[in-house]
């Protein structure tokens, strides 16, 4: 499979987990809540000062279907993850084929060297 | 298993905080030695699933329920120094965009999911993988290993942070009986997941799983004998 189709069909199931599946996943506690209700701390969680974000819990303020109002916190948080992670990734990278690296590294620098001359 | 503020009082948080910022910083250093042309996509991926399968959380029973974690999966789909950054953006998004997990927690967060989950899943997953034959295919069941080990950790740390700086007057050996136990079950799921992901990506793509490279390289060297 070529990367290009593999990269667009990972990205795919992603829409998906996030914009259709997710509106079935299980709403009950998560093993953390559950140990804190049972052993009696869940009392002191407080709500997160990102508790107002307009995608707070995974749901879209104003919208009311709960399959839709779910769905499009999920796709816009898949764009954001992508769009953020991508330009990490992709910056942090080694630049090219790694022989030619020191090369274009020395070119880079004769060319600054020259520019800032100028 | 985001925790929320409230949790853990100011001296604890601000020690995960620090943790956690020595060990995204180590792991910008790290990563650039993992990601390159082929692979810096590939690791934006895996940070958007991560993102997209912990929606989905699954039925453990008893009113629980888990989701995968994806420390281990993401450490062996693209190495673990990319894999502390995935899941580092993906709690960050998290707690910012959604209000899931604590602001003052999040460097808790990052420290149980991106540190432990990450280091323990690949440090098991390499131990493993260092016992089967320099295969592929052995890359799967090293990954399920990672997976169930990485999540009973994650909550046995978390438990010993509550021990430390938990403000509710809990007795820290009951939390973590029960977290470990709880968390043991939704290991289970984590690898199952895991199992299935790696599966299907070593099937397609092998040079695209950063955990396959050193059965990838002795295969490369196969001598076959000619077929006539």
């Amino acid at each position: 499979m070529k990367q290009r189709t593999f990269l667009a069909l990972g990205l795919l199931v992603c829409l998906l987990l996030a914009g259709v599946a997710s509106y079935y996943a299980s709403a009950h506690p998560d093993g953390l809540e559950h140990v804190a209700e049972q052993t009696g701390f869940i009392d002191t969680a407080e709500d997160s000062a990102t508790a107002d974000s307009p995608l707070a819990d995974y749901s879209t303020r104003g919208v009311e279907d709960a399959r839709l109002s779910g769905g499009i916190a999920g796709v816009v948080g898949v764009v954001v993850m992508l769009l953020l992670s991508a330009g990490l990734f992709w910056g942090l990278r080694r630049r090219g084929d790694s022989v030619n690296t020191a090369d274009e590294a020395e070119a880079e620098a004769a060319r600054t060297h020259t520019d800032s001359r100028t | 298993m985001h925790v929320p503020d409230g949790f853990l009082d100011a001296p604890t948080s601000v020690a995960t905080g620090v943790v956690a910022v020595a060990g995204v910083a180590l792991a910008l250093r790290g990563a650039r030695r993992e990601l390159d042309d082929r692979t810096a996509p590939m690791a934006g991926l895996v940070a958007t699933f991560v993102f997209a399968a912990q929606m989905i959380n699954f039925p453990v029973g008893a009113g629980t329920s888990g989701h995968l974690l994806g420390g281990a999966l993401a450490a062996v789909l693209v190495g673990p120094w990319s894999a502390v950054l995935c899941m580092s953006v993906v709690l960050i998004v998290q707690a910012l965009l959604m209000a899931d997990g604590g602001i003052t927690a999040l460097g808790t967060n990052i420290t149980l999911m991106a540190l432990v989950g990450v280091w323990v899943g690949w440090g098991v997953f390499v131990l493993v993988r260092r016992l089967l034959p320099r295969r592929t295919s052995s890359v799967v069941p090293a990954a399920v290993v990672g997976a169930l080990a990485s999540v009973p950790a994650a909550a046995a740390v978390f438990s010993l942070l509550f021990a430390i700086g938990g403000i509710a007057p809990v007795d820290p050996g009951t939390v973590l009986g029960a977290m470990v136990t709880w968390h043991v079950v939704i290991g289970i799921g984590e690898a199952v997941v895991t199992g299935l992901v790696v599966a299907s990506v070593v099937a397609t793509r092998p040079d695209l799983v950063r955990g396959a490279r050193p059965a990838l390289e002795t295969r490369e060297l196969e001598i076959r004998s000619a077929r006539r």
